[in-house]
């Protein structure tokens, strides 16, 4: 099997041929979520690839300009649904740092253990679809099970399984209960175990591995190029995690690795995927470990609801969860650009205020948009069955495509 | 069917005259009772619900108990057509073209608030409700509906399913439903 | 996070006039350029080797109705080396609202600048393929600018008394 060179374009007018168009279009199986790609074939093998994204175009941007700031977490659920705590997350640093409020160290450890808990979901669909994607059902099932068990632990935390709008501007709505962390510790003692069981039906079984490796890969020139981050582009060798880089929530307390790929194709991407797991399993840990005590809330009483013991029977506290409810928030005029790092790369927020009630304009900045753009040139000259596993492990959630 | 012996109820037959060797009943309660235990759904998942049905069709709230282990996601061979996710004006179209593939009977479910009413999303740019563009059998509200939910939708598709008459498709009033929707 | 302001200290240098004014107050450091010398200004952080700006975090569009020029496109730029932010503002007016498109130096600018364009209606000028890529494409007004209502004024369904609008 010759190696795929991506950067090799089959010219039209060298050959003779008749190409076919196969419309790969926004509903099929095997395209996780709903966009198109119009493929231009010779045979079996794709010359082009026209893309119509937009199908689920929600207009976040537009609705985040008429919404009060507590009212837009549940917009950025519904971005990147299969990790929304991370979106959630974001969302709260950011309007934190507009506000230029200080999380203590309890706040941030609990949003570590929750963002972490968010990437093992995400990257446990991702990998079990790319093992669907071969013809592998049986990862996917097993897998399910544990997902499962997060969302029992998330309902334990904020009352939801998928879209948890969990947390507030300035910390949490409630302490993890004992429920919580005994879930939490039952999980983290069973999953080593379900993912070494996943990881020996796939990644050195022999079809799987003549099927993903030297397929859709990359280099790291033109990934970063394209705007590539996250899991592709580490794939791809460059080591850019945005936890590393600039340390938000107090990552930099703790000690974990940066898996590294080194030709970019979607074999890399699953091991990457797979690495990634076992570190935010070690992360959770140490975290649960070392949780310090304190509040789980910051003491700021202009955006963070009081206790209703105390509504009921001071002044202030009434007048506070007044204002707060009628969304007048005292916030800066000023922009603010901040970043997660969410299961598919940086997950950047820009937010400009004009003092008011709502943001003046919200922008998202998307890593699935950014990267589905170079999809094209990843297929170019590969056959269709290597196409669809291409997609798969990029990891394209239609909601963040689109927003 | 009759034998008092097993405990539990596999299947609620129908009421009919029963003898040695012979069971008469009504054609339309054998008919239903053979579709609604074998429906094959084409999952037309679009957003966030579209996870909560994966997790329906996992091991743990099992779909496939309920006889639609087929998916299809071919439009041909489908007869619900569950419609779960936020549907946007520029995917209205296609709804319509994937529904009017489907062959007779077919059924919809629209799972999600987004499906049913356009969620929260009241834009330029999402569809209110998919019963702009086809006509609906079943609303499973939710954001995302739980999977116990979407079963207990599913379960009064099947309640549909069994008990419907089977001149229904040929009916003036259906036609004009149809008419309705500019489906042919 | 840096607050650097050598960098803004070398554009004013490079450009002159061009650089409208910086901000250093916030989060990153910040300029405001004129929109004929944004090629150029982009062109220099990224290719000349004391700026090193290689990686195009983001790309929107803004809308201010009441100032003079009121389309406005912010670039974020990522220096991954030193790790060094910059934001790059430039702003049109809307009887001409062009510019010239940064793809020859970033693909990730593609379909950051057809969703501007989408949004704002700015326009690109050599871009390979300017259409609408998120709304659909008979869509006649750009959706993000301030004058229009988020709900789609033709629904009848809805009523705006119970919705509070």
């Amino acid at each position: 099997m010759p190696v795929k060179d991506p950067h090799i374009i089959i010219q039209p007018e060298d050959t003779d041929k008749v190409y076919t168009t196969l419309n790969l279009g926004p509903t099929h199986p095997a395209t996780h979520g709903i966009f198109q790609n119009i493929l231009t074939m010779d045979g079996e093998i794709i010359i082009d690839a026209e893309q119509t994204v937009g199908y689920i175009h929600r207009a976040f941007e537009k609705i985040a300009e008429h919404r009060p700031y507590y009212q837009i977490k549940p917009l950025t659920d519904r971005m990147n649904y299969c990790s929304s705590p991370i979106n959630n997350m974001g969302w709260d640093m950011t309007v934190e740092k507009l506000l230029g409020i200080k999380t203590n160290k309890k706040i941030d450890y609990m949003r570590i253990i929750i963002m972490e808990l968010a990437r093992i979901t995400d990257h446990l669909i991702c990998n079990s679809v790319i093992g669907v994607d071969s013809g592998a059902l049986t990862g996917f099932t097993y897998v399910f099970q544990e997902r499962e068990a997060i969302y029992e632990i998330y309902e334990e935390m904020c009352g939801a399984r998928l879209t948890t709008n969990m947390g507030r501007i300035g910390g949490f709505e409630r302490d993890f209960s004992a429920i919580a962390i005994k879930k939490l510790r039952e999980l983290l003692k069973r999953l080593p175990d379900v993912l070494r069981e996943f990881e020996k039906l796939l990644m050195r079984n022999r079809i799987f591995m003549d099927r993903t490796i030297n397929v859709g890969g990359i280099s790291a020139e033109r990934a970063l190029n394209y705007g590539f981050t996250g899991p592709n582009l580490r794939a791809a060798g460059v080591d850019y995690d945005v936890r590393v880089m600039n340390p938000y929530s107090s990552y930099n307390d703790f000690d974990f690795v940066i898996p590294v790929g080194t030709n970019g194709d979607t074999y890399d991407r699953f091991c990457v995927r797979e690495e990634e797991m076992w570190q935010s399993i070690r992360l959770i840990e140490n975290a649960l470990e070392n949780m310090p005590e304190g509040n789980y809330h910051v003491d700021v009483p202009g955006i963070f609801l009081p206790p209703k013991e105390d509504v009921y029977s001071k002044m202030e506290a009434l007048i506070y969860h007044f204002k707060i409810v009628m969304g007048e928030i005292g916030v800066p005029p000023g922009e603010v650009y901040h970043a997660v790092e969410g299961g598919n790369g940086e997950l950047g927020f820009y937010l400009v205020s004009d003092g008011g009630r709502k943001p003046y304009r919200l922008h998202f900045r998307r890593p699935c948009f950014i990267y589905y753009q170079a999809f094209p040139e990843m297929i170019r000259g590969s056959v269709l069955s290597d196409a669809i596993l291409t997609m798969s492990s990029m990891n394209v959630i239609a909601g963040e495509l689109d927003a | 069917m009759h034998d008092n012996k097993i405990p539990y109820n596999i299947v609620e037959p129908p009421e009919g005259f029963s003898s040695p060797g012979m069971f008469a009943t009504r054609l339309d309660k054998v008919v239903g009772l053979a579709r609604k235990n074998s429906i094959w759904p084409l999952p037309f998942a679009t957003s966030c619900c579209g996870i909560e049905f994966m997790a329906t069709m996992g091991a743990h709230y099992d779909l496939g108990r309920f006889g639609s282990e087929r998916l299809s996601f071919s439009p041909r061979q489908a007869d619900l057509l569950m419609v779960m996710g936020t549907i946007a004006k520029k995917m209205g179209p296609i709804v319509h073209q994937i529904y009017e593939q489907m062959a007779e009977p077919r059924w919809v479910i629209a799972v999600g608030a987004c499906a049913a009413t356009g969620g929260i999303f009241d834009t330029y740019s999402v569809l209110q409700g998919i019963d702009r563009v086809v006509p609906v059998d079943v609303y499973v509200p939710g954001c995302p509906p739980r999977p116990e939910q979407i079963i207990d939708g599913f379960m009064k598709i099947q309640d549909l399913v069994g008990n419907e008459p089977l001149r229904r498709r040929y009916s003036p009033e259906y036609r004009e439903l149809l008419e309705k929707y500019g489906i042919r | 996070m840096d607050n650097r302001s050598d960098i803004l200290v070398t554009l004013k240098e490079r450009f002159g006039p061009d650089i409208i004014s910086t901000d250093i107050s916030g989060d990153m450091p910040s300029a405001i350029v004129s929109s004929k010398s944004l090629y150029d200004v982009i062109k220099f952080l990224k290719d000349a080797p004391e700026t090193g700006y290689q990686f195009l975090t983001d790309l929107c569009g803004i809308h201010y109705p009441e100032s003079e020029l009121p389309l406005g496109i912010i670039y974020h730029l990522h220096n991954l080396r030193e790790n060094r932010q910059i934001r790059i503002k430039a702003f049109v007016p809307l009887s001409k609202p062009e510019i010239e498109t940064v793809t020859p130096l970033f693909n990730a600018a593609n379909w950051m600048e057809r969703e501007t364009y989408d949004f704002y209606g700015i326009i690109f000028t050599g871009h390979p393929n300017l259409k609408r890529i998120l709304n659909v494409e008979y869509l006649d007004f750009f959706p993000m600018r301030k004058e229009y209502p988020l709900e789609d004024p033709t629904r009848e369904d809805k009523d705006n008394r119970f919705f509070g609008r």
